[in-house]
């Protein structure tokens, strides 16, 4: 899926930089560090954002344009960060057959937040997961990894209320 | 060396050893198609064009018949391949009918009709309409810049990406997503105005579709011809003659400079000049700027300006180096602030009333018309730029029949070159024309052989070292960006102890030029388009009897009646210009 740009602005900490540099240290000179300079970037801010893999690209010599080809191409990358309220819809099969897609629409539209992104307040994030493994809840969304099950597109927004 | 025996389609043949199968297919005069190879740059097996069948041997015996790519598969010793059974040609009609059910086929106006490496193969293989419906992408264009890019026609071959990461050094753009949704753009969205792209158009030449082009600003030049208040100019710059011919069907390293002015003066232009002559006032302008730095301790080594894709590149890249960068504009640019204030002046015109275009090898250039500081009358010194392929379609829009022109010659008074200034296009050029009059200056004599042979060439940096008198001057050469890059990096390092570099953003300079006619990758594979386009420079240079440019007499005149002498304070205020720190990402 076509990843979505953030809005949300960037918090970054002069602490978090200097984690960040000592990983592209660590990693200097390495072939194929990219990956797990990127990994662990993500585990430092969270997310990469184009502020993080601009330091990237400045430290290594690789082009802002690779890395961020890199970090769209791949799922494991997040251009967004989580959001206060985190809520992941399950789009396995289970949960699609019986509606979930449906509601994963709804939150988005209420929220005015598209799929795969973050609220600009930081507040929501909204994304659409793999399987959760709890079919027989189906549909199936966590919220903070609190589990909502049985889900109807009509629950959405009493659910909502108890975050905002 | 080594070599191995393959039987292709039954034959016997012997090929070198790590040969691809495409290239001993090729070797074997048999063409394998291909979509997203080319030549040294990008060698991938994306397309799946290129599928052949091929057995190896399995130890005494043969294995089975599997299909591979061509393009990347070597070939092992007894190999047998076959290039063109029912069972390929199926495989490649299908993958044809794949990329035109995602291809926004508006062939009908595309600038890259007959000549789009796409149409051919499939006209070869009789595929038209895919069968494959659903959903289709569709972007934007993003034309923010002199280099156009439509994702609705890109095949995703990166034949582009690779040119701009690999040789270019540069890696603007790139796949951006996965699988269906996979395009080829920027950083987070960003549009290639938004990007450190220096606008070389190499990934233009590159692409084997319609997908990138340059900015069309022939309408432009059209209307002013027909505007009768305006005197309207064109100057061709020295690779232009050696390169036109393509756009006619004539072989690439063709000179054609007699029927490319005669067809310019049939298109009605007022005047049609040569750019050699303001490439021999680049070179008095520049080598006296470098005889300047060296005597006055000025910034060193000093690099040429003529190449606007360089002069972006390093501001954006190498911004601790503009200091180095001979303030002297580029030999289009002069040649307009020339004819804007000294002709202008000369014939009584309001240099409002001139349309002043050039037609150039090059994309940069029409970014450089725009840049700051380059209007010494008030008014842009260029209005337009045209690309080579820009003045094909004009001529072959106007009905001119290029072909069975006889040749004419350029119109008073802007019609002298030197040979110095003829082998301006070609990477080694500049820096051999500066030689020729540096050396006389600093002798103080005539210089006897003219010839600087160890800065000719394609290679990619070239070094050499001069004795002139008891001074000793070592200069570089580096053409594409990616070399460029190199080179100042030794530079920086202390590595390279240089007082003079020129460098060309594009390889091999700008007989290579992003704005050149496009060549199939068919024929970059059997044909170094850098030396053969060269050559005819070279010859130019060879064949005249005026080599030098101090003795240009219209440069000469130039000086008479209008500068005076050499970085004098109006040529200053004329013939030069300044430069940004751009930086990165900026």
């Amino acid at each position: 899926m076509k990843k979505k740009l953030t809005t949300v602005a960037f918090q970054g900490t002069p602490e978090q930089e200097k984690q960040l540099l000592a990983v592209i240290a660590k990693h200097k000179g390495e072939k194929g560090s990219m990956m797990p300079i990127m990994q662990e970037a993500q585990d430092i801010y969270g997310y990469l954002p184009i502020e993080v893999q601009t330091i990237i690209a400045r430290e290594t010599g690789v082009s802002l344009e690779e890395i961020y080809g890199i970090a769209t191409f791949y799922s494991q990358f997040k251009l967004n960060p989580d959001g206060k309220y985190a809520i992941s819809v399950c789009l396995g099969t289970a949960c699609y057959v019986k509606g979930s897609g449906d509601v994963l629409d709804e939150i988005s539209k209420q929220l005015n937040v598209p799929i795969g992104s973050t609220s600009p307040d930081g507040k929501f994030s909204v994304e659409a997961t793999r399987c959760l493994g709890a079919c027989g809840l189906a549909p199936v969304m966590t919220i903070n990894g609190e589990v909502y099950g049985s889900l109807k597109k009509e629950d959405v927004k009493t659910i909502l209320a108890k975050y905002r | 060396m080594d070599m191995i025996k393959v039987i292709i389609n039954g034959k016997e043949y012997s090929v070198e050893k790590g040969s691809t199968v495409l290239e001993a297919a090729k070797a074997a005069n048999i063409d394998i198609p291909t979509l997203c190879y080319l030549k040294d740059i990008n060698e991938i097996g994306a397309c799946r064009l290129c599928l052949v069948e091929v057995a190896e041997m399995r130890g005494p015996a043969l294995g089975p018949w599997r299909m591979v790519t061509a393009c990347v598969y070597p070939c092992t010793e007894g190999m047998q391949i076959k290039t063109n059974t029912p069972k390929i040609t199926a495989s490649r009609k299908m993958n044809l009918e794949l990329l035109l059910s995602n291809h926004d086929k508006k062939c009908l106006s595309c600038v890259r009709s007959t000549n789009c490496e796409l149409q051919t193969l499939c006209r070869e293989y009789g595929v038209d309409q895919s069968t494959f419906t659903g959903t289709t992408n569709h972007y934007e264009i993003d034309n923010k810049t002199p280099i156009i890019r439509d994702n609705n026609k890109c095949v995703l071959c990166r034949r582009c990406v690779a040119t701009c990461a690999k040789v270019q050094g540069i890696g603007v753009i790139g796949a951006n997503n996965r699988g269906f949704d996979t395009f080829i753009g920027s950083q987070f969205e960003k549009a290639l105005a938004e990007t450190s792209c220096i606008n070389c158009g190499q990934c233009i030449v590159s692409c084997p579709v319609g997908a990138l082009y340059e900015r069309d600003d022939t309408d432009k030049v059209f209307e002013a011809i027909a505007d009768p208040n305006k005197h309207v100019f064109i100057c061709t710059a020295p690779s232009v003659r050696a390169q036109i011919g393509e756009c006619f069907g004539y072989e690439p390293g063709t000179d054609t400079e007699g029927k490319m002015v005669a067809a310019l003066k049939r298109l009605g232009f007022d005047g049609v000049y040569d750019m050699n002559l303001t490439a021999d006032l680049t070179i008095v302008e520049e080598a006296t700027e470098l005889i300047g730095r060296v005597q006055n301790n000025g910034v060193l080594p000093m690099i040429t300006s003529c190449s606007p894709g360089w002069i972006k590149f390093c501001e954006h890249y190498f911004p601790e180096f503009t200091e180095n960068l001979s303030t002297c504009k580029s030999p289009q640019q002069m040649f307009g602030a020339v004819v804007k204030t000294y002709y202008a002046q000369k014939m009584g015109w309001d240099p409002k009333d001139i349309f002043f275009v050039s037609a150039i090898p090059c994309t940069a250039k029409k970014f450089e018309v725009g840049r700051p500081d380059q209007s010494a009358a008030g008014v842009p010194d260029v209005d337009v730029a045209i690309t080579t392929r820009e003045v094909g379609r004009m001529i072959q829009k106007a009905g001119i029949n290029f072909r069975a022109l006889a040749d004419e010659k350029f119109d008073d008074p802007f019609d002298i070159g030197s040979g110095a200034g003829a082998i301006f296009g070609a990477t080694g050029g500049v820096m051999e024309a500066a030689l020729r009059y540096a050396a006389e200056i600093i002798l103080g004599k005539k210089l006897e052989k003219v010839d600087f042979p160890e800065v000719r060439g394609t290679e990619g940096i070239k070094t050499a070292s001069y004795k002139l008198g008891d001074l000793t001057v070592n200069v570089a050469v580096a053409s594409s960006t990616g070399k460029a890059r190199e080179l100042l990096n030794k530079v920086k390092n202390g590595e390279l102890d240089v007082q003079f570099i020129e460098i060309m953003a594009c390889p091999g300079g700008c007989v290579n030029g992003g704005g050149q006619p496009i060549q199939p990758a068919k024929v970059r594979m059997s044909t170094d388009l850098r030396a053969v386009r060269a050559a005819v420079l070279y010859k130019d240079d060879a064949d005249e009897t005026l080599r030098k440019s101090q003795d240009n007499l219209a440069v000469k005149k130039l000086y008479d009646e209008f500068f005076g002498k050499p970085n004098s304070h109006k040529a200053h205020e004329v013939l030069h210009t300044s430069y940004i720190k751009r930086g990165l990402y900026k």
